[in-house]
């Protein structure tokens, strides 16, 4: 039977990716990822785990050397925050267009300048566009339970793309929950030993990163793009089979009694939970307010996301990071274009929270609520609010 | 010595595994490293490959010239690829998923992507004693974008980014000493070779790859395309650097240097200098100043090697 612990959501997370039988880690240091590979090294140097553990001098040989595991047929795990992540950007798209299903844990965290170690989203907004599979965790038992997803949507030949878990750097990474762990026969029936389609092979030698002439560089750049947006539907089975796994449901797009409610609000991340307070404080006095939130960010999950909203009038969008000088942050900028030309054409009102470890509140969550079912009586178009900015 | 002189082509494999066929330069010598290179190497070999001149002409789709495994993933990172293939291959070995036995992992990169941009990462492979041995092939320039200076550029040598002007003339450093910096590391084998000694190249080759841990060999590759140079005069340029002194040809094993030619008198590098058009511009100030230097490189690295030979000596 799986048993329920008090552990830390990072220290789970690296558990999980032990127990899915990971053999090669490469590992450099950042906060608040650290505790992550400084566990897994336990699991090495304790000879609990047969893997290879490579210490570094850089994110980008992490990620580079990350490939070279991958690349001769080695299940390769690495993790990774903010200026790791940046630093690793050039490697990050070779990486899904060599089609190596590597898996990373991203503990988001805020990017220079001014340098901050606290959590926000913009390391991995930064990183929307590289061709990799990227998912949300909110909580401990979701970084715990996502880690063999990742493994399995990743190396499913239809796939064979790398894919980043992504969770709150301090308000997941460090925080200490009781988490379900499942037995490793569960991690073995749900994900079985890695069979790389392509792979490095003295007795079969490949070229693997070869130049991308003009005749054939854009049906490269297609196969990605058209493979990444099937790849949703990998995802979805993968899901199905996890809650068969370990009881627990999740879905592309979640919804938390969005059902009957008048106005939603979109969000990714740990916050949802603080949110979640928020709308049961408010339905308890009666106002019919919800949460629609996309777990699985890239590919987009576009058509589950617009069922999802149903026929709410009103959204209230939430980034937790600046497209500086654009007219719309990430999350809203996505949602805007999702919706354009969808049919549905809901009223939306953005918001920046949660900038460099700024707090959110709850009221401040029944606050923006409450703005929100103004909006959706009197019908004005709100400014992107930047709540709890001091001018 | 006998390597040195010997001409017996018959006596090694004839297998191309780096074929012809590939766009190189007419006179290209850093392709003539890598033919010999996987000669002396085989097949039991994985390349990661460095962006530069040998990867773009290697490598594009579908004309592939290397007959073994080969990843090219960026300019900075051969190193650190290798990393990985060398990690990946032992743990794929003790899992059981991968038949027994050595390969030979190798990191191939130029000037460019080994002294400046690839060097963070080399350091680290070298410092984690990582079974990989590192190919730099060193044409003195990044001469894939076109003739720009790197730190492997010698002193007054004109290039794109360092040109022979009115005020400064030519490239203002002195040649960054790579070798030196691997030996630093205090790695099980480093040595220097030079294409115009190939027999000597292909066992320093064998010797790396027989030897556990990590591995450098900084092989002096002449370019004609950036040295505004003759094709024919290419391997001669590669042979004055060694007779000149410019270039001496060692080992560095087991903490002790070893010189693998003994050159009974320097030739004056006036010899290797008229060859080349980056260095038209040279007053014999300018020529002296290289004289000098290379004379104090050179009785250093001599003083290194009796150093280490002392105990045998007595």
């Amino acid at each position: 039977m799986a048993k329920r612990k008090g552990i830390e959501s990072s220290i789970a997370l690296a558990d999980s990716a032990a127990m899915c039988r990971i053999e090669a880690i490469s590992a450099y240091p950042i906060t608040p990822q650290t505790h992550i590979v400084e566990h897994l090294s336990e699991w090495v140097n304790d000879g609990e785990l047969e893997a290879e553990f490579l210490p570094v001098e850089s994110e980008h040989s992490a990620i580079s050397a990350a490939c070279g595991m991958s690349a001769v047929g080695a299940r390769t795990f690495t993790a990774t925050s903010s200026q790791g992540l940046a630093l690793m950007h050039e490697i990050l798209f070779l990486t899904a267009s060599l089609r190596l299903p590597i898996v990373m844990a991203v503990a988001n965290r805020a990017l220079a300048g001014p340098i901050s170690i606290w959590n926000d989203h913009s390391d991995i907004m930064a990183e929307r566009d590289i061709g990799w599979v990227q998912i949300f965790a909110e909580n401990g038992q979701e970084c715990f339970d996502l880690v063999p997803l990742c493994f399995k949507v990743a190396e499913d030949k239809r796939v064979h793309l790398p894919m980043i878990l992504n969770f709150d750097g301090f308000i997941v990474s460090h925080m200490i929950e009781p988490i379900e762990y499942w037995e490793q026969a569960q991690f073995d029936n749900y994900l079985p030993a890695y069979d790389p389609q392509i792979k490095l092979d003295i007795r079969n030698p490949s070229m693997m990163g070869a130049v991308g002439v003009p005749e054939i560089y854009y049906e490269v750049k297609m196969g990605q793009h058209q493979v990444l947006l099937d790849s949703k539907v990998v995802v979805k089975e993968a899901l199905e089979a996890l809650e068969k796994q370990c009881g627990r449901r999740y879905e592309v797009v979640e919804s938390y009694r969005a059902d009957d409610a008048d106005v939603v609000m979109v969000l990714l991340g740990s916050l949802v939970e603080t949110c979640m307070t928020a709308v049961d404080n408010l339905r308890a006095k009666g106002l019919k307010v919800g949460i629609v939130r996309p777990r699985l960010w890239r590919p987009f999950p576009t058509e589950e996301f617009i069922e999802s909203l149903g026929d709410i009038p009103v959204l209230g969008v939430c980034d937790r990071s600046y497209t500086f000088g654009g007219a719309h942050h990430p999350l809203a900028s996505e949602i805007k274009s999702v919706l354009y030309g969808s049919g549905k054409a809901p009223k939306i009102c953005e918001y920046m929270i949660g900038i460099g470890g700024r707090d959110i509140r709850v009221e401040e969550f029944e606050q923006m609520f409450m703005q929100l079912l103004e909006v959706k009586e009197n019908g004005k178009d709100l400014p992107i609010q930047y709540v709890g900015v001091r001018s | 010595m006998e390597k040195f002189n010997v001409f017996a082509s018959k006596l090694i494999p004839e297998a191309e595994l780096f074929s012809p066929g590939h766009k190189a330069c007419q006179g290209c010598a850093p392709a003539l490293a890598l033919r010999y290179l996987l000669k002396a190497a085989g097949p039991n070999t994985m390349v990661a490959n460095a962006t530069g001149c040998m990867e773009i002409i290697s490598s594009a789709y579908p004309d592939m010239a290397w007959g073994v495994p080969w990843i090219h993933v960026a300019f900075e990172n051969a190193a650190a690829v290798a990393s990985g293939l060398e990690s990946g291959i032992k743990i794929m070995q003790r899992k059981g998923k991968l038949e027994k036995g050595h390969i030979n992992v190798i990191a191939v990169g130029g000037d460019g992507g080994t002294f400046d941009i690839g060097l963070q990462a080399l350091s680290g492979m070298l410092e984690r004693g990582q079974d990989v041995l590192y190919l730099c092939y060193d044409n003195e320039a990044y001469m894939n974008t076109g003739i720009q200076r790197s730190s492997g550029t010698p002193i007054f040598a004109s290039t794109t980014t360092s040109p022979a002007g009115k005020a400064i003339p030519g490239q203002r450093t002195f040649k960054k000493d790579l070798a030196g910096i691997a030996a630093a590391h205090n790695v099980t084998y480093v040595a220097t070779a030079s294409v115009a000694y190939p027999f000597d190249f292909m066992e320093k080759v064998q010797k790396a790859l027989a030897t556990p841990g990590s591995k450098l060999i900084h092989i002096f590759a002449p370019c004609p395309t950036g040295w505004r140079s003759q094709p024919k005069d290419i391997i001669k340029l590669a042979r004055l650097a060694v007779q000149t002194g410019l270039f001496p040809l060692y080992e560095f094993t087991g903490g002790k240097y070893s010189m693998s030619l003994d050159l009974p008198f320097l030739k004056p590098v006036t010899n290797y200098l008229k060859l080349q058009g980056r260095y038209r511009h040279l007053t014999e100030d300018m020529i002296n100043i290289i004289q000098e230097d290379l004379h104090l490189r050179y009785e250093w690295l001599q003083g290194l090697a009796a150093l280490s030979h002392q105990e045998e000596a007595k």
